[in-house]
């Protein structure tokens, strides 16, 4: 995504679209003849069009639609054409009417910010302008570009299996409940899900799990985090999943959710741990950690702030490879003997398996993958990891500098953080959130008294004006 | 006759073309200087470590070894694989669109502003009362529309009796998955001699149990379902749904909308009709559109005008959500800018060149197509020949194939749909290329390819020994 080109006032005018012959102008019975250009990237000029209605033997493109008269639609659609020009000028208004807000948001999609070179090679039309790789013989660069990105999961995540890409982490987590249903040990229906979850990502879960028997629940957590006493009293034999996120929603860098490993396993059910791509960097491996399935937002890396557009994460054990949702690219050999590569186990997909698949996805976040696999790379592992130090760092010092204003009291909780942290202010926090957004930041509400705030190296420069604007309307 | 080579890197030191990121360097960093306590953080970390102009490298020769729109002809079936302008990129890359998803709906009206105009063109283009952007692709979509017929249903007090989700033999994969996980059994449908819905068949499996039709029209051979009137009211009689599945819908811009056909739920795929990029194999979306009665059964947040702009509001017997916010929004962004830029009559006239250059493509090549009319695809037959290895042979001559093998009512079937996009000269070479193949002799086809990037791949290896990391491959 390169920056857009500025407007000049000064360019042509261009308020038409493109004028030139088209099929509507040549046709016989269009209410459009003449009156109306066509599509601009529709290349075929009058001639062609005649040229290609004879070979057809046709006398005009209307002709070619086998539409009931009953059916058709004799209306306008209600949508004018526009030049690129004014298009392009009127989405820059629309889109500037956003507030420009300096956001301390996080609680699950979190902006990084994004290498130029991740634009300039992911937007290199061969990419972009492709598509799922059915033929993989023509199709190499972005098999291994796929291949890069579930290597480096595979590394962050220490689980054998990483997918090329879900939709999300909301859906993802939807997905590993349902593989959890497929291959689970015990004859049970509950999904364990700690009560931090987001609201949205549990209603995700739900209607995943809606072609199932399982069940969602909750199981309370202490501090923000795991303890392994309520969970123990919590889990039973017939629970299939246990879900648990290092760091929280809330920034915690739980301590105790190894422990979520070893309930799991000693009940027979599955760990499902949720993270991110730069967490993963610095904090305990998942492997590590006894999870058997890992799922997250991995577009922390490759994507700015997008309104929740994200990529989600999925890797497993080994063990349940042939169970594993989405798209998988395996190296092979061409007939020549030279690595190539490949989508592979496709018989787990819809378009073979169909209603027995291990799930409906087919169109995926490819491109997304790509640009994290290029982000990554640009950084490299020295520069992941200053990343994350830095999440963990300046959750701290803003959590400090925050604490200093009378009325605060940060971190709320005692533990180490990670990119942010609840605030208890002594005053309506929505009233707080509300002025502080009237002075230009965005943090969370959470409730009464609560607020969240992250932070990281794109707003790393203004937590100094969010600790003076929390001071001013405290004060 | 157009001839391609497709570029190839050699490494003579790897086993492949263009080594792997971890074949040109891996740094291996350990957590010894973090603030953290050792027991909260790993050991160490190992990843390529590259300069920046090695990767500009490593990505370019890897998008020189890939093929898309922009390469040539991409008739891939069922994709509608049509040209994607370049300027909706500038749009999608606008800072001020650049926000969180929790931001107050006070503070990015702007946002809300491109959801609402989006909605309301699909509604439009669709002939439906009301749209969600949400599902973040089309099969998404398929899942949410079932999941809302499903909430109907039980709101209806209808629950224990319909249990079933009617899908034509020849629908998409995903009809079929999308079912099943929204929790119904599937009836497969059978076709009758003129690749259509089989009204007598429908009649048969259409009861008390059925909670939806999932339809494609024109269906996955290209054929209007002339019958949809009748189709309809049986599904409506019975107390069903009937479901639209957009995949095909550039075949109708300004001809004919799903709504006025009777469907009570559509989804959109905005990367096959509205040209946003496939990007490799996504992400794309798949809003859905529903009527009137569906309405209050749309997942949560929706969004509307009030006097004061615009707002986020759940709807009264919302099934939820179905992504983590509001689904793809670049993608939604580039939709909106797509068909801003076309209006009415730019829709129109892309679906009348798809259906015209689809035709005319049909008429130019020397292989029986079973099922006409078409209209924006047709499914032709490889005859003799194995479709997937016509299909690599065409690689050799330039042209990305049709979709092979599928649907499997058309013998080795080549599902062919050049989109809008291509001109009669490429439709030309399109052609030329399919008249190629067919003068190749067995042998040709038994070795293709041989001008791509790499031979032909062993599929049997790759599955039977499943490598997915570059770390399988070291420990080979």
């Amino acid at each position: 995504m390169a920056e857009p080109r500025e407007h000049h006032d000064e360019e042509p005018a261009d308020d038409h679209p493109r004028e030139g012959p088209t099929v509507d102008s040549v046709s016989t019975d269009s209410p459009f003849d003449g009156a109306a250009s066509g599509s601009p990237f529709a290349p075929n000029t009058a001639a062609d069009v005649e040229a290609m209605l004879d070979e057809v033997g046709a006398d005009g493109v209307e002709d070619l639609f086998d539409i009931p008269e009953s059916v058709r639609f004799d209306g306008q659609l209600d949508i004018e054409p526009r030049s690129e020009r004014a298009v392009v000028a009127e989405l820059r208004r629309t889109l500037g009417r956003n507030d420009d807000q300096t956001e301390f948001l996080g609680r699950n999609h979190y902006a990084h910010h994004v290498p130029s070179i991740v634009d300039h090679l992911s937007l290199r039309s061969e990419f972009l302008t492709s598509y799922t790789q059915y033929q993989p013989e023509v199709t190499q660069g972005f098999l291994q570009a796929l291949f890069e990105y579930q290597s480096i999961l595979v590394e962050l995540t220490g689980l054998d299996v990483a997918n090329c890409s879900m939709y999300d982490a909301a859906t993802a987590l939807g997905e590993a409940a349902t593989l959890a249903d497929r291959v689970r040990a015990v004859d049970g229906h509950r999904v364990l899900v700690p009560d931090y979850l987001r609201a949205d990502e549990r209603s995700v879960l739900e209607n995943y799990t809606e072609g199932t028997d399982l069940e969602t629940a909750t199981f309370e957590t202490v501090d923000g985090g795991v303890d392994p006493e309520t969970l123990d009293a919590a889990l039973a034999e017939d629970v299939v999943l246990v879900y648990a996120e290092n760091p929280t929603v809330e920034g915690v860098i739980d301590g105790n959710v190894g422990a979520v490993g070893d309930l799991a396993e000693e009940y027979g059910a599955l760990f499902c741990l949720g993270s991110d791509l730069v967490a993963l960097s610095l904090l305990e491996s998942p492997a590590a950690l006894g999870a058997d399935v890992v799922v997250g937002d991995a577009s922390v890396l490759g994507l700015p702030a997008a309104h929740g557009m994200g990529l989600g994460i999925f890797a497993c054990r080994e063990a349940f490879l042939r169970q594993v949702p989405g798209r998988l690219v395996g190296a092979s050999t061409d007939s020549d003997g030279t690595r190539a590569y490949t989508l592979t186990l496709q018989t787990r997909e819809q378009h073979i398996r169909r209603e027995r698949a291990t799930s409906n996805i087919c169109t995926n976040q490819a491109w997304v993958a790509l640009r994290t696999a290029i982000h990554a790379a640009a950084v490299g592992p020295e520069g992941l990891l200053d990343l994350a130090e830095q999440c963990h760092r300046l959750a701290e010092r803003t959590a400090t500098d925050l604490d200093a204003v009378d009325g605060v009291t940060a971190p709320v909780r005692d533990c180490y953080h990670f990119r942010e942290f609840k605030a208890r202010v002594d005053t309506d926090a929505r009233d707080l959130a509300a002025d502080l957004r009237e002075r230009g930041l965005s943090v969370h509400a959470l409730d009464a008294d609560e607020i969240q705030v992250c932070v990281t190296e794109v707003t790393a420069d203004e937590t100094d004006d969010l600790a003076a604007a929390v001071a001013e309307v405290l004060g | 006759m157009r001839r391609h080579r497709q570029a190839r890197w050699d490494d003579t030191d790897s086993p492949g073309t263009e080594p792997l990121l971890s074949e040109k360097r891996l740094q291996a960093v350990d957590t010894d200087d973090s603030a953290l306590p050792e027991d909260l953080t790993r050991d160490s970390l190992e990843l390529p470590g590259l300069a920046e102009p090695e990767l500009a490298r490593h990505y370019t020769r890897l998008s020189q070894m890939n093929y898309g729109i922009d390469s040539g002809p991409y008739p891939l079936g069922s994709c509608t694989m049509k040209y994607n302008p370049t300027f909706v990129e500038d749009v999608a890359a606008m800072p001020a669109g650049a926000t969180h998803p929790d931001r107050d709906e006070g503070t990015v009206q702007g946002t809300l502003d491109v959801y609402h105009g989006l909605q309301n063109y699909l509604a439009e283009i669709g002939g439906m009362d009301a749209v969600t952007l949400q599902p973040p692709a089309g099969a998404a979509g398929e899942f949410t529309g079932i999941l809302v017929a499903k909430a109907f249903h039980e709101h209806s007090d209808e629950s224990d009796q319909r249990d079933e989700v009617v899908v034509p033999a020849s629908a998409h994969g995903t009809n079929f998955a999308s079912a099943a996980m929204a929790g119904y059994d599937v009836v497969e449908l059978p076709a009758n001699d003129s690749g259509r819905v089989d009204l007598d068949a429908l009649s048969a499996v259409v009861g008390p149990s059925t909670a939806a039709l999932m339809l494609t029209n024109p269906n996955t051979l290209g054929l209007f379902e002339r019958d949809i009137e009748t189709i309809a009211d049986i599904v409506h009689d019975a107390g069903g749904l009937l479901y639209y599945d957009g995949a095909n819908l550039n075949a109708l811009l300004g001809r004919a909308r799903p709504g006025d056909m009777g469907f009570d739920v559509m989804h959109y795929n905005v990367h096959k009709t509205f040209a946003t990029p496939h990007g490799g194999g996504g992400p794309g979306a798949g809003p859905i559109g529903v009527t009137d009665e569906l309405v209050p059964f749309l997942p949560s947040p929706r969004v509307r005008e009030t006097d004061d702009g615009y707002e986020l509001f759940d709807p009264e017997h919302s099934i939820g959500k179905v992504h983590g916010a509001m689904g793809n929004w670049l993608v939604l962004l580039k939709a909106y800018a797509y068909i801003s830029r076309l209006g009415e009559a730019g829709l129109r006239d892309a679906s009348a060149n798809a259906v015209l250059n689809a035709n005319y493509l049909a008429e130019r090549i020397d292989l029986p197509v079973p099922f006409e009319p078409f209209h924006h695809e047709f499914v032709a037959s490889a005859g003799d020949a194995d479709a997937v290895e016509f299909a690599r042979r065409m690689l050799d001559y330039g042209v990305h194939p049709p979709t092979t093998k599928w649907p499997e009512i058309v013998d080795e079937a080549l599902m062919t749909e050049p989109t809008e996009a291509e001109s009669k000269d490429s439709l030309d070479d399109l052609a030329a290329a399919f008249g190629a193949v067919l003068e190749d002799d067995a042998a040709d086809l038994g070795s293709a390819p041989t001008e791509t990037t790499v031979a032909r791949i062993d599929q049997t290896e790759a599955a039977r020994n499943p490598r997915l990391s570059w770390h399988a491959l070291e420990s080979d």
